[in-house]
């Protein structure tokens, strides 16, 4: 086994968070940086997501998804740093140990100055929806296709079906109408588009694919190849309608039922995870709740705009850099690093939790920051409201500071600037709590 | 050619807001009057939806001897919608030989429509 203490930040992780945290933690000082990464290119998911609307916020552009991949590799080629190609993390301590595998190093580890976490999320899975019906082949995941499709070049099925109107389930509908497939229609168990709206005009109305809302699949047909769904209609309570079922003749079901932040070695780091978002909580500067680890991106809760999580990178490898370049050469087990987490809550750190009409806040601990990263506080409705709301950071019935929005969407995280305005109100906070409501 | 004024209700693509933009074409085909638009892009997708409306082609194609078997391709410039479907099968036969850069242009001028289809991803030759 080698080891090598020397690296300033380790970050896991080379998709578009891991990439924006190590090239910001170059720019901000830090000498040697690594990003370790599984897969055998660097990019992430964006190397697959094939279609545009990529980069509007970073570059002021609109790029299809290998482009912005692209340019985020060039930037950490450029900024030196190192990136660890097909090497998967298996442990990290909380110590900033990083234990590491592959087959072309073997069995490595590192203890950095600093850790960022950029693991990304996955999939829900059908197990995970209790999908019923037979174990047919033909029921995937839309990411499965979309790598199917657009990186290794097969095509999955001739009629599909899709169950989920989020945006990747709609942007492959319209890949495989593309690519010459039928699309039989989309289901959506709620009663609206869990996608953007844009996505259903030109993914869906553009290529005439149905969309059917408060609607599911109860049961899937065929022995060795799925033949069939049957669609049901829901009530209410999202409860199937006796009487409603409808077969339907498919040959492959695509699946767009939600990701989930991926957090094993976060768990065994035994790290604080919200269970709202499922990822690290973190606070202004992307730290955990761990001292020396860093955390952004789909990792720390769901993005829909890589643009944010790209900027959530950039804050974290600022941070970790900073962190970094305080902490001596880690010889033995030293509790010195544990300082500036207690420094954290110490200077003012406010807990934001989520209130009336509130889903997730990534970051939930907010404290006056100071640094060159542009910081975001970004909030999921968990309501859908058609109509001027007030986003409200209440303390008790005191609204501390807020915001006008022109509506509230599940689909739509609210992505809000932290600026001077905001600081100083958060700084006056006593209570060191805060509640956000949408109203 | 004169029609009945006419108001149309259209999701504005310019965006990840979606605005419902109401756009009023009076009889002789000009755009009148535009509401509910959160900017001025609205005002000039609107415009050009009614008229011509027109989109961006996304798709991949054939690559031979490289390290990946496709290559990301797409229109930078948006393509009259009603033919999106009859490029995506033209460039289901093409194939191109590795290496291929991103921003290389794959198809030129396709159907003298001023049409390029452009890479958007870059494959090495395979080793």
């Amino acid at each position: 086994m080698t080891r090598d203490a020397d690296y300033d930040v380790v970050v896991i992780g080379g998709g578009p968070a891991g990439l924006a945290a190590a090239i910001a933690a170059r720019k901000a000082g830090a000498d040697r940086v690594l990003v370790i990464e599984r897969n055998s290119e660097a990019g992430g998911i964006l190397p697959q997501c094939i279609h545009n609307g990529f980069g509007a916020i970073v570059f002021g552009q609109d790029l299809p998804g290998p482009q912005y991949a692209l340019r985020y590799s060039r930037m950490a080629a450029a900024e030196g740093v190192q990136i660890m190609l097909d090497t998967f993390v298996v442990e990290i301590s909380n110590e900033r140990d990083v234990y590491a595998m592959s087959s072309h190093g073997g069995y490595v580890h590192f203890r950095p100055r600093a850790i960022v976490l950029a693991m990304g999320c996955r999939e829900r899975t059908r197990a995970q929806i209790r999908l019923p019906g037979t174990r047919a082949a033909g029921v995937f995941t839309a990411g499965t296709v979309q790598r199917l499709v657009n990186i290794e070049g097969y095509m999955p099925g001739r009629r599909f079906a899709v169950l989920g109107s989020g945006d990747i389930g709609m942007i492959m509908a319209r890949r495989l109408a593309i690519e010459g497939a039928e699309v039989v229609g989309v289901y959506e168990l709620l009663p609206y588009l869990t996608g953007l709206r844009r996505n259903y005009v030109q993914c869906l109305s553009d290529y005439e694919i149905p969309l059917h809302l408060s609607m599911t699949v109860t049961n899937i047909f065929g022995k060795e190849r799925v033949e069939g769904i049957e669609v049901s209609k829901v009530d209410e309570k999202l409860q199937p309608i006796p009487g409603t079922e409808q077969a339907i003749a498919c040959d492959a079901l695509l699946l767009s039922v939600g990701l989930i932040p991926e957090n094993e070695l976060s768990r065994q780091i035994g790290i604080e995870i919200d269970p709202r978002t499922s990822g690290p909580r973190v606070d202004s500067s992307m730290a955990t709740s761990v001292p020396g680890i860093f955390a952004a991106g789909n990792v720390t809760g769901i993005y829909d705009l890589v643009d944010y999580v790209s900027k959530a990178g950039e804050v974290a490898g600022y941070e970790a850099a900073k962190f970094a370049a305080g902490v001596q050469i880690a010889t033995s087990t030293n509790a010195a690093s544990d300082r500036p987490a207690e420094e954290t809550l110490a200077s003012g750190a406010v807990r934001v939790t989520p209130g009336e009409n509130v889903g997730t806040i990534i970051p939930q601990l907010l404290k006056v920051a100071a640094g060159q990263a542009e910081r975001y506080v970004t909030i999921r409705p968990r309501a859908l409201i058609e109509r001027r709301v007030r986003v409200s950071f209440l303390d008790g019935e005191r609204e501390v500071y807020g915001f006008w929005e022109t509506y509230a969407r599940p689909a739509e995280m609210m992505v809000h600037k932290v600026d001077a305005r905001f600081s100083d109100a958060i700084g006056a906070v006593q209570s060191r709590q805060l509640e956000v409501v949408i109203r | 050619m004169t029609h009945e004024p006419e108001v149309h209700t259209i999701i504005c693509l310019r965006c990840p807001r979606g605005c419902e933009v109401a756009v009023h074409v009076d009889s002789e085909g000009v755009v009148s009057e535009v509401s509910g638009n959160g900017c001025k892009l609205g005002v000039q997708y609107v415009t050009q939806e009614v008229r011509d409306p027109r989109r961006i082609l996304p798709t991949t194609v054939r690559v031979r001897g490289g390290t990946h078997p496709l290559v990301a391709v797409w229109t930078p410039e948006p393509i009259p919608r009603g033919r999106l479907l009859e490029l995506a099968r033209a460039t289901r036969e093409i194939v191109v030989d590795a290496p291929v850069a991103d921003g290389q242009v794959i198809l030129k001028d396709w159907m003298h429509l001023g049409i390029d289809l452009v890479a958007s991803g870059a494959v090495d030759v395979a080793s």
